[in-house]
């Protein structure tokens, strides 16, 4: 099942992180109480231009020196400290969240178009896949991840969410099948400014890992929503294409569709899908995708989960239940249900 | 006469309560099994290679043919395929031959692996009433799209595709040769593919005019030994096939009997009628990766590089990196025949003992593709021993682009792959140039029962991606999650990439 919710303002108004903890513990039905999570982007102004590290620890002796090790090797820590956490009822801290405020350093990586971006890419796969006892699970700049085992109004006390403001936001309430309780598992995703939220499961999820990994991501969370972080990050971040158009190569129209199109069209709907046939997403879902300026939600091709949209003023929002919108702007001014595979695209403006 | 008799391979018995004289038996067996003598049917077991074309005619159901009904004394090393292969090089000092594919008692890595289906926490799709697509591009694809963003929803397309073959389903049939086999069968299995919307190889025995209305679904192969190409032959195909190896026979060449090469066959090969035609081991102007990049140039030059190029191997050890040659030659696609391919003749020996299976083939060229980045730049075709959908299916998870069936379309023509295909002497037509057998096979009808079954495998995959929960082939394709090993050790599963059942 899963529940999912995301709110972007177009003018980047800042909100606070009490409505979307209220929107999503509506949806409580949607999960099982075993994980859920938040993202906020614009939560760090003091260190907007530095990358927001968030990890995991099993204990903050070996893992973290060889974390800070790696980091220093890469770039300098300008600040780090421990997340703050609010522990209360069943909500303990399982692993320690850490955060780190990393400026990486360009030269060595002065091959790349985008050494920064590849630096922290590259960082996130050696300590997920290396470092036992350390999970990185947020990487962006100016934005932050929280997330854990628990029901939505458990995790966002834990961590307070209401103390953080953002001016798009997204929560995820899990209902796990994969990986049961672990809080890496928990949603959102997230790699470098890219976050995801998903309900469903993704059928083509060994087509598309192998897919990615061909181009030096590697999954390590044993589920498959990340891979959709990092095809995200492939196609709209090197490959330099439209949200829309990334979207059209994960969703792809059917031929049928197509072959209807107008010959520009067509041709470039062609194009897409042999070029990324393997990037292209199979099996029920609903997503929501974030970056700086940008939310992105769309479903499978035949829309297997439900996904809403609501508009008010400059706020736009993606949910699996309109109840969910309804609590954080009960007077929303429009809702509406997107097609199979449509992609729904907030930006900011300012 | 040193060792005289053997055991009858097959023992033909007739019924005689049964028979009623009508002697269809005798005029359908070109082996000479019966004759009709003193009103009565009476046979020459020993002729026997149990192509049931009798059994298939015989309308009072007759006939009853037994296989070795007086074995050899069981001896597990020395097998009576063993003792028989030596006496019959004792007898003749000859390098053995055989038909159709690999009879090694190898295990089939396609029965040991088992696919997926939906429950509970996500849909199977019912193709009946979702789409489900299942049209296959074979052909070199972008790496990335570069496209350009101009003023309001301006987007203009800067990467330039190459020609792709497009498939409506992905099965094609594989090259058979006329000379090989004779020309209505390949005309039976073109109108099959034109109508399925899918492509047949003309094998290496140049195209006959008889096929031309069919050639737009039509891969011509340049073999070594160069039959029937001239750059007439080139431009009428839909692709190109440079033919480098052959899973029946890899690293030896080819030969068709002169009994098979009638006017027609000799005016198609373009050589004298009655020579035997034989392909040399190499191309004589390809002795390495290099010399392939100018062939396939060179044929591409020839046809104004309108024509996707394949490039077909048998699969050996080394099969990955050949593949990755390839793939950087400028080929549009590779063409991977596992050793269980069929064939009408090949040496015995290299036939049951040379090359490797299919599945761990593919699994290794597609591995190797991506981990240098290059898997776009060529689709990969599976061939040999392609039975069945889930076979298919399987290959296709295992990250083939579409497979080439060959002893499967000629099974649907009747074929019962008695494997003595080099003889002539074809009851059923297929592989036979005597006019009174080809006669046999109408290519209409014969057409009906290829295109049933492409129809019916595409079916069945689609049934098999509905439970599975996709409803594109191109998400089946490489997705190694959706299978999982029975009864296979785990360096194979290493191989192939895919978890035990259970796991
Ligand atoms: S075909 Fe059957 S019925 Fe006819 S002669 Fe032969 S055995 Fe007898
Ligand atoms: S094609 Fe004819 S000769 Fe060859 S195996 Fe099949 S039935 Fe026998």
């Amino acid at each position: 099942m899963c529940g999912i919710i995301g709110v972007i303002d177009k003018t980047r108004e800042m909100m606070d992180g009490s409505a979307i903890r209220e929107a999503l513990a509506i949806m409580d039905e949607r999960g099982s109480g075993e994980g859920a999570g938040y993202v906020a982007y614009g939560v760090y102004p003091d260190y907007a231009d530095l990358y927001a590290i968030h990890v995991f620890y099993d204990n903050i002796i070996e893992p973290k020196t060889k974390v800070e090790e790696l980091l220093e090797t890469w770039g300098m820590i300008e600040h780090d400290e421990e997340i703050p956490t609010y522990e209360s009822g069943r909500m303990r801290k399982v692993h320690i969240p850490w955060r780190y405020f990393f400026r990486p350093n360009r030269k060595l990586m002065a091959q790349s178009h985008t050494p920064e971006d590849d630096i922290v890419t590259k960082i996130v796969m050696t300590v997920n896949t290396s470092i036992p006892g350390a999970l990185i699970f947020s990487s962006g700049q100016n934005i932050g991840v929280f997330k854990a085992s628990g029901w939505p109004e458990e995790v966002a006390d834990f961590y307070r969410v209401e103390d953080y403001e953002g001016y798009l936001w997204m929560a995820h309430n899990r209902y796990p099948t994969n990986t049961s309780g672990w809080w890496g598992g928990a949603h959102p995703f997230n790699l470098l400014n890219w976050s995801v939220v998903h309900n469903g499961e993704i059928t083509s999820y060994g087509t598309n890992r192998r897919y990615i990994e061909s181009f030096g991501y590697s999954c390590t969370m044993y589920t498959d929503t990340e891979v959709v972080a990092y095809l995200m990050d492939l196609l709209a971040r090197r490959h330099n294409l439209s949200p829309e158009h990334t979207v059209r190569a994960l969703a792809p129209p059917f031929w049928e569709e197509i072959e209807r199109m107008e010959p520009s069209e067509q041709q470039l709907n062609t194009a897409i899908r042999l070029t990324y046939g393997q990037a292209m997403m199979n099996g029920p879902f609903a997503i929501a995708v974030a970056s700086h300026d940008l939310l992105v939600g769309f479903s499978d091709r035949i829309k297997l989960r439900p996904l809403v949209v609501g508009e008010h003023d400059q706020r736009l929002y993606i949910s699996s239940e309109e109840a969910a919108i309804r609590t954080m702007e009960p007077s929303v001014k429009k809702i509406s249900m997107p097609r199979a595979g449509q992609p729904i695209v907030g930006r900011v403006v300012a | 006469m040193i060792i005289g008799s053997r055991p009858l391979k097959f023992q033909v018995m007739v019924d005689h309560d049964q028979c009623m004289l009508c002697g269809r038996c005798v005029e359908n067996c070109s082996y000479g099994v019966y004759r009709m003598e003193d009103g009565k049917i009476r046979v020459n077991s020993r002729n026997c290679v149990a192509c049931h074309r009798c059994l298939s005619q015989c309308p009072r159901d007759a006939i009853m043919i037994a296989e070795r009904p007086c074995d050899y004394r069981n001896h597990p090393v020395w097998t009576d395929q063993v003792r028989e292969n030596i006496f019959k090089q004792a007898e003749s000092g000859k390098i053995l031959l055989g038909g159709m594919g690999n009879t090694g008692d190898y295990p089939i890595i396609f029965d040991r692996l088992v696919l997926d289906a939906c429950q509970v926490t996500n849909p199977s799709i019912d193709p009946l009433r979702e789409p489900m697509e299942l049209r296959t591009f074979i052909g070199k694809k972008p790496r990335q799209l570069e496209l350009k963003y101009g003023p309001g929803n301006d987007v203009e397309l800067k990467t330039k595709l190459v020609k792709n073959l497009q498939l409506e389903t992905p099965i094609m049939i594989g090259h058979m040769s006329y000379g090989a086999i004779s020309l209505n069968a390949q005309m039976a299995m073109a109108k099959a593919v034109s109508e399925s919307g899918t492509f047949m190889g003309t094998g290496e025995g140049g195209l006959h005019e008889a096929l031309y209305p069919y050639q737009n679904h039509m891969i011509v192969q340049v073999a070594s030994g160069r039959f029937g190409v001239d750059v007439n032959y080139l431009d009428r195909g839909a692709a190109i096939e440079i033919k480098i190896g052959q899973g029946a026979k890899p690293g030896i060449g080819g030969h068709l009997p002169g009994e098979k090469v009638c006017a027609d066959v000799s005016c198609t090969r373009m050589i004298p009628e009655g020579s035997d035609a034989i392909s040399p081991a190499p191309h004589h102007d390809i002795y390495s990766i290099e010399d392939l990049k100018q062939l396939v140039r060179g044929l591409k030059e020839a046809t104004e590089w309108k024509k996707p190029v394949f490039v077909k191997i048998a699969a050996v050890h080394n099969v990955a990196a050949i593949a990755a040659g390839i793939a950087r030659s400028g080929a549009d696609a590779v063409v991977v025949d596992g050793f269980r391919g069929g064939t009408g003749a090949a040496p015995a020996v290299f036939r049951d003992h040379v090359g490797i299976p299919i599945e761990a083939a593919i699994a290794a060229v597609d591995t190797k593709l991506r981990q240098q980045g290059i898997r776009n730049e060529v689709s990969i075709i599976a061939s040999g021993g392609i039975r069945q959908s889930a076979d298919l299916t399987k290959a296709i998870c295992l990250g083939a682009d579409a497979v080439y069936i060959g002893t499967a379309a000629l099974v649907a023509m009747g074929c019962r792959v008695c494997g003595t295909c080099y003889r002539n002497l074809c009851t059923w037509g297929i592989a036979t140039q005597r006019p009174d057998l080809v006669a046999r096979l109408n290519p209409d009808e014969a057409a009906v029962n290829v295109s049933n079954l492409i129809h019916a495998w595409t079916l069945e995959l689609a049934e098999l991606m509905g439970a599975a929960g996709i409803n594109s082939i191109e998400s089946l394709r490489g997705n190694r999650d959706r299978l999982r090993g029975y009864m296979l050790d785990e360096t194979m599963l290493d191989v192939l990439d895919v978890n035990a059942v259970g796991a």
